[in-house]
C-alpha cells in the first residue's frame, strides 16, 4: 500500500519543516542554557577566575548523570515533567522539551572543553588590565573559544537531527514520525528512502554551515 | 614608587608547602628600570604578579606610591591594575582581536569614548612601530612584531608602571636588543617606571639601573647595576655576571700558559675613570716593567666603562712588585693563576 506522491508531497514537506523548526529550537535554547551551564563550569574550576567547588561538583555531577542516559529511555523518562511543563507529551512542542535538557548538558561540556583549551595568559593579561571576571567571560572566553565552539555545535546539530528523529518515533513528529509510520509500519520504501534523503541532505547541510563559519571565525 | 615590606608567599600544593617567596623588602624608586635577575623557580614571576594582586602576599605589604594595594576593595584593585601595565614572556595577545583591537582592549575596559580609543591607539602603534600591522591578527606577526603589539596593549591606558615577566625570553638575540631598546624608550620617554624579571644577564646588563638577585625566594643581592657588576657578592651573582662576561679564560688556556709561560697571572679590574688614563702603561713604563694582556675586555654599564683584564709581567721581581704596589692604589688587582 504505497503512498500516492501527488498528494503525500506536502506532508513530506511538512515534516522536513517541523524537524528543522525541532532542530532550531532546540539548538537555540540548548545554546543558551548550555553556554551558561558550559560557562559556569569551567569559571568555577580550581584555579580559576571565579572557583567555587560546591558549583563545579554540582554542575559535573548533573552532567554526568543526564548524558550517558540513551536519549530515547530519557525522553521516555522524562515525560510526566513534559507534561507538567508544556501540557502536553505528543507534537513537535512536546519534543523540544527533553530535546532541550540533553542538548543543554552536552552543550555544557563541548563549551567547557573548548573553553579549557584557551591559553591561561591571555587571561591574566585581561585581569592585569582591570578587566572583571563578568567582562572577561563576555569578551575574552567566548571570542577566543569562538571557532571550535561553532564546530562543537554543529557536531551537536547533527546529534539534535538524530534526536529529533527519535524523539518523532515517539509522538513527537517531523521526518521521524514520517519515516516510522509510513515507511515502517506500512512497508512503504519509497518514503523511508526520502526522509532518509533528507535527513542526509539537513545533517550535509548543517556541517557545511557549522564549516564554513568557523572557518570565518578562525580564519583558516 | 614600588615598595616591597617583608613580603612572602606560600603556595600550598597538596601537603607541601612552597616558599615562592621569602621576606622580600625592595624599593623601585620613581623612573627606575629594575630588574630582578633569578635562575627558574627563583620567585621572581611570583615576585612580579604581586605588585598587580594576580598573587595574593601571605605575610607582608605591598606598596605602589603611598597605597597599600592589598587593603583595595575590588572595584579600587581593578582601577589600580589599570595603571599598571604588564608585559608577558608570550605576549598574550588575544587571538580573536587584531592588533588594533587588541591594544584598543584596555581602553575599553577602563571607558574611553570610541574616538578617544582610536586616537591613543594610532598613537601607540606610531610610538612602538607598528603603523602598518593595525589590521593584522596576531598569528600573521613575528614574536618582535607581537611583543611591540603587548608593549603598546600595556601603555594603552598611560600608566605610571610596566612590569614585564620576561618580556624577551621568547626571542631571538636580535628582536631581544630590538625590544630592550623600546624599553629603554618607554622608560626615557615616558618616564615610566620599569620592574622587570628574567634569567638573561644581558637584559639586565642593557637596560637596567638596578638590579636584585633571587634565590630561593630570597633576594641574595641588590644595588646598582654597576656596583653588583663589578663587585659582586655572592656565587649566584657571580654565575650570571659570567654568563655576559667570563672574567677568566678557561682552565685550559690557563694551564697552557703555565706550561709554555709559567708566569704569574693577574686580574685587573678598571671602573670608570681608571679606564680613561693610560695607567698600566705609565705605571710599567716608570719601573722598566713590560706587560702582556693575556685576557680581557672592557664594556658599557649603565654609561659607565668597565674593563677587566688578566695580565702577566716581565721584568725583575722587585720592579714587578713595585708596580703591583702602585696599581694597587689605582685599581683593583689579584694574583689570579
Amino acid at each position: 500500500m504505497n503512498v500516492d506522491w501527488i498528494t503525500f508531497w506536502p506532508r513530506v514537506v511538512d515534516a522536513t519543516a517541523e524537524t528543522i523548526f525541532m532542530v532550531a529550537s532546540t539548538l537555540f535554547f540548548g545554546t543558551i542554557f548550555g553556554l551558561t551551564i558550559g560557562l559556569l563550569l569551567y569559571v568555577s574550576r580550581t584555579n580559576n577566575i571565579l572557583e567555587n567547588k560546591v558549583i563545579f561538583n554540582l554542575l559535573n555531577f548533573i552532567i554526568n548523570l543526564i548524558r550517558p542516559i540513551p536519549f530515547i529511555i530519557f525522553l521516555v523518562a522524562v515525560s510526566p515533567l513534559t507534561r507538567q511543563v508544556i501540557g502536553t507529551t505528543i507534537g513537535t512542542v512536546a519534543a523540544i522539551f527533553p530535546m532541550t535538557i540533553v542538548a543543554s548538558f552536552s552543550i555544557a561540556r563541548v563549551v567547557e572543553n573548548n573553553l579549557v583549551g584557551i591559553d591561561s595568559g591571555v587571561i591574566e593579561a585581561a585581569q592585569a588590565m582591570g578587566a572583571g571576571s563578568i567582562r572577561i567571560i563576555i569578551t575574552v572566553l567566548i571570542p577566543e573559544a569562538l571557532g571550535p565552539l561553532i564546530l562543537g555545535l554543529t557536531f551537536m546539530t547533527i546529534s539534535l537531527i538524530d534526536f529529533s528523529a527519535v524523539a518523532g518515533t515517539v509522538g513527537g513528529g517531523g521526518l521521524g514520525h514520517l519515516a516510522m509510520t509510513y515507511g515502517y509500519q506500512r512497508f512503504d520504501t519509497s518514503v523511508m528512502t526520502v526522509t532518509v534523503i533528507i535527513l542526509i541532505i539537513l545533517v550535509q547541510s548543517a556541517q557545511w554551515l557549522g564549516n564554513t563559519i568557523s572557518r570565518k571565525i578562525m580564519r583558516r | 614608587m614600588i615598595q616591597f615590606k617583608n613580603v612572602s608567599k606560600t603556595f600550598a600544593v597538596g601537603k607541601r608547602e612552597i616558599h615562592a617567596v621569602q621576606d622580600v623588602s625592595l624599593q623601585v624608586n620613581q623612573g627606575d628600570i629594575f630588574g630582578v635577575i633569578g635562575f627558574s623557580g627563583a620567585g621572581k614571576s611570583t615576585l612580579l604578579r604581586l605588585v598587580n594582586q594576580l598573587e595574593y602576599p601571605t605575610k607582608g605589604s605591598i606598596y605602589i606610591r603611598d597605597t597599600d594595594i592589598s587593603k583595595l576593595s575590588a572595584r579600587e584593585l581593578r582601577k589600580q591594575r589599570s595603571q599598571i601595565g604588564m608585559v608577558f614572556q608570550n605576549f598574550n595577545l588575544l587571538t580573536s582581536r587584531n592588533v588594533f583591537g587588541n591594544i584598543a582592549y584596555p581602553l575599553k575596559v577602563a571607558g574611553y569614548k570610541k574616538q578617544a580609543i582610536k586616537e591613543r591607539v594610532n598613537e601607540l602603534l606610531t610610538f612602538v612601530g607598528l603603523t602598518d600591522k593595525a589590521n593584522d591578527y596576531p598569528e600573521q606577526l613575528s614574536g618582535g612584531q607581537k611583543q611591540r603589539v603587548g608593549i603598546a596593549r600595556a601603555l594603552a591606558s598611560s600608566p605610571e608602571i610596566l612590569i614585564c615577566d620576561e618580556a624577551t625570553s621568547a626571542l631571538d638575540p636580535e628582536t631581544t636588543e630590538d625590544i630592550l631598546r623600546l624599553l629603554k624608550k618607554v622608560n626615557r620617554e615616558l618616564g615610566v617606571t620599569i620592574l622587570l624579571i628574567t634569567h638573561e644577564m644581558r637584559v639586565i646588563q642593557s637596560i637596567c639601573d638596578k638590579v636584585a638577585v633571587m634565590e630561593n625566594g630570597r633576594v641574595i643581592e641588590t644595588g646598582e647595576v654597576f656596583d653588583v657588576f663589578t663587585n659582586p657578592q655572592q656565587l649566584t651573582t657571580r654565575r650570571f655576571i659570567q654568563s655576559v662576561q667570563k672574567d677568566l679564560p678557561s682552565e685550559s688556556i690557563l694551564k697552557e700558559w703555565q706550561k709554555t709561560n709559567g708566569g704569574k697571572l693577574y686580574q685587573v679590574i678598571f671602573k670608570g675613570s681608571a679606564t680613561v688614563d693610560p695607567i698600566l702603561s705609565t705605571i710599567t713604563k716608570q719601573y722598566d716593567v713590560d706587560f702582556n694582556i693575556v685576557y680581557g675586555s672592557v664594556q658599557e654599564l649603565q654609561e659607565k666603562l668597565f674593563g677587566n683584564m688578566i695580565i702577566s709581567f716581565v721584568g725583575s721581581e722587585q720592579n714587578t712588585k713595585k708596580v703591583l704596589g702602585e696599581l694597587e692604589k689605582r685599581v683593583e688587582i689579584k694574583e689570579v693563576y
